[in-house]
């Protein structure tokens, strides 16, 4: 096998944050070689130096033993590296033909006809089975992303990089996208798999490349292998985080949750008949690969999810398909910890006074905002958890990813909940920082509040919940007892595996 | 190889600094052309100071300008505070004209006290209804409100000239096509030598420091332009906001318009608005949707035109030159932009055949 | 009213429309919403005049004319495309200088006429054989020769797009920038390639105005009809074909009210004026409540840099 692709030393920056740091990585011909890491790891950043999207700061890249620069996108092209990106690059308004073509811009006329039979013989010989007149738009996820694979292998590619592209799938589509990438591999090509799904990366890959905040903690070749390996390269040490875990109160139902489905934009079922109770001083955590419909679920119950059916009931009051306004005028104490912290939870470009505010200024008399108040209340957060910043006239963008968070719970806790909905709380957080948000959940449950908890990390599920509620493609597969289930149930249970005898009581 | 990269936020000042060299650099461009006519440059810009400010009565026309710019661009920011892009501050002011002068035409006979406030909240009224459409449709089907409100500008001017041509064409006037000259009733009057705009200038402005910064409508309005996720996570009524927050915009636009009609020209005519709608997006654009700017950078616009006529007289150069020194100002503004948010990295490219490809 | 004098009459008063929304429509292919037309057909108007009076020679107008808009066009590409700035404001900025230019370099070509060598260029020139169909042929092809380049562009400009791979390429641009960059498509060079040649056809428009309909100088010469250019593009849902029959019916709205006047019917010529933009804003309403895709390319009006997350 030949070593195609060598990465040394890349790194690249975003603003202030440092997305890769001094990166190896190779790839060789013939084989699939997967990228894990939890989210924020930077394995799309590093594939995105490859695809010459991104100009690294640093590092030097080595094209067949050649050291090279890839300037551009074109220059990735011609090099016989493929991208499927995780946000599809296609023109929705063109037919699938006319994408195969863009950007193939030798001589004048675009001779539709001619690279049709082509377009099809290609899509036979790698069982892609798609129809080069469609239109993208009336294509499933699926099928599109079949499109960009097809796309780079029209174009000649030899080096296919796929990033996340179980993600959008469901179970079947899986099976058959990696039929169609072993075909690929038979026929010589280099993949790189980028995924956080350890049973799919074992499943497929050859060798596994796993990145932990923008660092390679190791290549592993992939033979006995298990997730555990996986797992503890991923997180990073062993698994005993001696989170607390006060005793739950567990008298009296907070929310009430029966059979509530909620239907996507795209038309599809983001969340089926789920059904669970959530009682006072008690942590739910919710387990689950990505896009399972936690967000969905989060979204439903906080009032920003339209096209629901089944009942939300807060206390005896019903809240099905209230908007968060009404919620609030109701009288509702409900904190939503949104996994969008700067896109959703906070006002990326506004200082820590008008972020408090956001949540404050509905219940304030009168017309005007009182800033004095919410001022007030910024500077007692800032002081209480200890966040790092200059004033409270400071845009919170400009603050680190785990002061952010601090603003965000801490002004949702401010609010004296009885429910607190968080997802993925201390996502890309340092240790510390992850630390001082589960000791800050769990003082709100010890004062006998709600806590939903969405979580990746099976670990910190298992320690800081008193149930567990694990989700597949919508559907809830089984609510655990994390005193009796292990890691691996809940890994089976999260790709829809039912398991007996691990099964919360009420 | 040149690399671009987005740099993290600067600096007030430096900002500052840089938008200010971009406005050097124009002048210094215009000063090249001036040059080139024949004339000393500096001699051109200090009549251009001295044509607008050199007396009292130079300062008070000069004023004349800043009042309908300042108020149209207010009206704007709070529209583009949205990223609701109202480009149709031209037509908001027009149909506010045409409102005040058919009340001005009509009930001439009022009290002067009456008759004024019927115009302004006439004008201000179809101003604001003018805005309301667009953000209508915008925000019950999501129609694009940048081609929108810039069709309804040449809508309202073309009913202008109709009025003119048409119905409200002055009998008296001898054939020539034009509206009746206001009554007295219906003139502002002056204030110290400029027309009363001015104080409803610093009420409005007081106003619109308010609704932007201290209002719950004002944080509404920011949260909204930010994310409306977030605005909707907040418990804010999205829709609701944007369709308050566009009649305010027109509205203000819709009070220029009376202004002008009623205390500039004492006629309708379809050079009310004079393209001063588009001035003042760009007003509003270069004033950062700050509101404390918006009377700053229309007071350097007013000085433009206002300072223009006298250059024309002093050096025989056509008035045009004031619309290309203010394009000029505004390229150089809009290009500093870019160096402020972006940093350009100047490195050696590696060996190897890749390149060429 | 004769209805073939009126028609051959709306054909002369479209074009310059056309020329204007044809150059809008290439532009706009790109994803850059240029709205500068107004100031790039007043470039083009007082160059090409200018050109015309200097040197006698319609090429020479013409290339100047051009040239003037693809200058308009340069320096807008430089800031919205290089420099990221604002493209609405840009354009504003663009009309305004324009405006400015023009009515500085045109208070030196007060009074001037445009030469009969010139004249007698765009004279009409009805083509053999074609202008002797009945109806059609007498509308169409008794034309100067500048109505005929129109027709002729608006077909091109309809090919490029669909049957070339550069026309395939700039749609890709201007649908999803970020697609077309993955896809190897020098994204800058399409945007500024397009931009500047749309920039000069559009000016064209202008020096149409100047050389041929008035043909004198006039201060504004273009009375609007740059915005027309705009409201014609969403009107023919960029689609240069649509174009042409659009352009043809806003010019034919532009003197049908003097026609009117002289058979006493009175609809004013005013009022007329209005429905080329209430036309266009029904368009734009009914496609937005359709929920149809609205023709308009996705990306036009946004920055584009490759980096962005």
């Amino acid at each position: 096998m030949e070593k195609v692709i060598e990465l040394k030393g890349i790194v690249k920056t975003f603003g202030s944050v440092l997305a890769n740091d001094h990166i190896d990585f190779t790839l060789q011909s013939g084989e699939i070689h997967s990228l894990l890491g939890e989210n924020g790891a930077g394995k799309s950043s590093l594939m995105n130096v490859l695809a010459g999207v991104y100009q690294p700061d640093g590092g030097e890249i080595y094209f067949k033993g050649e050291r090279v620069d890839i300037p551009s996108p074109r220059h990735s092209i011609d090099m016989g590296i493929g991208m499927i990106h995780q946000h599809f690059k296609l023109v929705e308004a063109h037919t699938v033909l006319e994408n195969m073509l863009a950007g193939m811009s030798k001589g004048l006329l675009s001779r539709k006809k001619t690279y049709k039979k082509q377009v099809i013989e290609l899509s036979q010989k790698y069982g892609l089975d798609i129809d080069p007149d469609s239109i993208i738009e009336d294509l499933s996820v699926a099928q599109k992303q079949r499109v960009e694979i097809l796309k780079v292998l029209f174009r000649g590619a030899t080096i296919l990089i796929l990033d996340e592209p179980t993600a959008v799938l469901t179970p079947q589509e899986t099976e058959k996208l990696f039929t169609i990438i072993d075909n690929l591999k038979k026929n010589d090509h280099a993949i790189v798999f980028i995924s956080h799904k350890l049973d799919e990366v074992l499943a497929i890959s050859d060798r596994i490349t796993v990145l932990r905040n923008g660092k390679n903690v190791a290549t592993l070749e992939n033979d006995n292998l298990d997730t555990s390996i996986l797992i503890s390269n991923m997180v990073g040490k062993t698994l005993d985080l001696a989170i607390d875990r006060p005793t739950k109160l567990g008298e009296n139902k907070i929310l009430e949750v029966k059979d509530l489905s909620v239907l996507r934009p795209d038309g599809a079922f983001g969340l089926k008949d789920v059904s669970f109770d959530l009682y006072d001083g008690e942590v739910l955590g919710v387990a689950g690969l990505a896009g399972s419909g936690q967000k969905e679920l989060c979204e439903a119950i906080a009032g920003l999810q339209e096209k629901l059916t089944g009942t939300i009931i807060f206390k005896g009051d019903d809240i099905t398909g209230s908007t968060p306004r009404q919620i609030i005028k109701k009288g509702i104490s409900m904190s939503f910890v949104p996994e969008d912290r700067l896109g959703m939870g906070l006002v990326a470009s506004m200082d820590l006074v008008d972020n408090v505010l956001l949540k404050a200024y509905l219940k304030q008399p009168g017309v005007f905002v009182n800033r004095k108040e919410a001022r007030f209340e910024a500077e007692k957060l800032v002081e209480k958890l200890s966040i790092d910043t200059p004033s409270v006239d400071i845009s919170v963008s400009k603050l680190s990813g785990g002061n952010i968070q601090k603003v965000l719970l801490g002004r949702e806790i401010e609010l004296q909940p009885e429910l607190i909905i968080t997802a993925y709380p201390a996502r890309g957080l340092d240790i510390g920082s992850a630390y001082k948000i589960y000791d800050l959940l769990n003082e709100q449950k010890q004062n006998g509040n709600g806590i939903i908890f969405i979580g990746e990390d099976l670990d910190v599920l298992l320690q800081i919940s008193d149930r567990i509620m694990v989700m597949c493609n919508g559907e809830v597969t089984g609510i655990v007892d994390p005193e009796k289930a292990t890691k691996e149930d809940i890994g089976y249970m999260m790709v829809g595996r039912k398991i007996e005898g691990v099964i919360a009581n009420d | 190889m040149i690399r671009i990269s987005k740099r993290a936020e600067m600096p007030q000042r430096k900002k500052w600094i840089v938008r200010l060299l971009g406005i050097v650099l124009a002048l210094v461009v215009m000063s090249f052309f001036f040059l080139f006519l024949g004339h000393n440059p500096l001699e051109v810009y200090q009549t251009l100071i001295t044509g607008s400010l050199g007396n009292y009565n130079r300062f008070a026309r000069t004023i004349e300008f800043v009042i309908p710019l300042s108020l149209s661009a207010l009206g704007i920011m709070i529209a583009f505070k949205m990223k609701f892009w109202n480009i149709g501050a031209e037509g908001q002011i027009v149909v506010g004209a045409i409102a005040a002068t058919y009340i001005a035409l009509n009930f001439s006979e009022l009290h002067t006290v009456l008759l004024l406030s019927t115009m302004f909240i006439v004008a201000a009224l179809a101003g604001g209804i003018y805005a309301f459409i667009p953000a209508f449709f915008k925000v019950k089907f999501n129609t694009n409100e940048t081609l929108f409100t810039l069709m309804l500008n040449y809508i309202a001017l073309r009913l202008v000239v109709y009025l003119q041509y048409g119905p409200w064409r002055d009998p008296g006037a001898r054939g020539f096509p034009k509206i009746a000259n206001f009554s007295q009733n219906a003139r502002l009057p002056d204030i110290f030598g400029i027309h009363a705009g001015w104080i409803i200038l610093i009420i409005v402005f007081a106003l619109v420091y308010l609704l932007m910064n201290k209002s719950k409508l004002g944080y509404e309005i920011a949260v909204i332009g930010e994310s409306q996720k977030t605005a909707n996570y907040a418990g804010m009524n999205v829709s609701k906001v944007i369709l308050i927050a566009l009649f305010l915009s027109g509205a203000l636009s819709g009070i220029v318009g009376m202004l002008q009609v009623s205390g500039v020209n004492y006629t309708l005519s379809r050079q009310v608005s004079g393209g001063m709608g588009f001035t003042a997006i760009i007003i509003a654009w270069l004033s950062q949707i700050k509101v404390v700017l918006v009377p700053i950078v229309a007071f350097f616009f007013a000085m433009l035109v206002q300072g223009a006529t006298f250059i024309r007289t002093a050096f025989q150069i056509p008035q045009s030159i004031a619309e290309v020194l203010q394009a000029t100002v505004l390229f150089f503004a809009l290009g500093s932009e870019f160096f402020i948010n972006y940093k350009l990295h100047f490195e050696k490219k590696a060996k190897g055949r890749v390149q060429n490809g | 009213m004769d209805s073939v004098s009126f028609l051959r009459a709306a054909l002369q008063a479209g074009t310059p429309l056309l020329f204007a929304t044809l150059g809008e429509i290439l532009t706009e292919k790109a994803g850059n919403l240029n709205l500068g037309v107004e100031g790039l057909m007043l470039l083009g108007a007082v160059g090409g005049f200018a050109a015309g009076l200097a040197t006698q020679s319609a090429l020479v107008a013409i290339i100047v004319a051009a040239l003037c808009g693809a200058v308009g066009g340069l320096l807008y590409a430089v800031l919205t495309v290089t420099l990221q700035a604002n493209q609405v404001v840009t354009g504003l900025a663009l009309t305004i200088f324009g405006t400015g230019v023009s009515g500085y370099a045109g208070r030196f070509l007060m009074g001037d006429i445009i030469p009969s060598s010139i004249r007698n260029t765009f004279r009409t020139i009805p083509i053999p054989l074609l202008s002797e169909i009945p109806f059609f042929g007498e509308i169409v092809f008794q034309q100067n020769i500048f109505v005929y380049c129109g027709i002729a562009l608006a077909i091109l400009m309809g090919l490029y797009f669909s049957k070339t791979k550069q026309g395939l390429n700039l749609r890709t641009v201007g649908e999803n920038p970020s697609a077309a960059d993955a896809s190897g498509i020098p994204v800058t060079t399409y945007k500024y390639i397009h931009i500047i040649i749309g920039s000069a056809i559009s000016a064209l428009g202008g020096a149409y105005l100047s050389l041929v309909s008035v043909p004198a100088w006039q201060e504004n010469i273009t009375a609007g009809r740059g915005w027309i250019a705009v409201a014609l593009v969403i009107f023919s849902m960029w689609s240069p074909y649509r174009a042409i029959f659009g352009a043809y019916l806003f010019g034919g709205l532009d003197i049908i009210g003097f026609r009117l006047q002289q058979t006493g019917f009175a609809l004013s010529q005013h009022l007329i004026g209005m429905f080329p933009y209430l036309i266009t804003i029904l368009v734009l309403v009914i496609s937005s409540i359709m929920k149809r895709r609205q023709y308009a390319p996705t990306s036009l009006g946004e920055p584009y840099f490759r980096e962005d997350r």
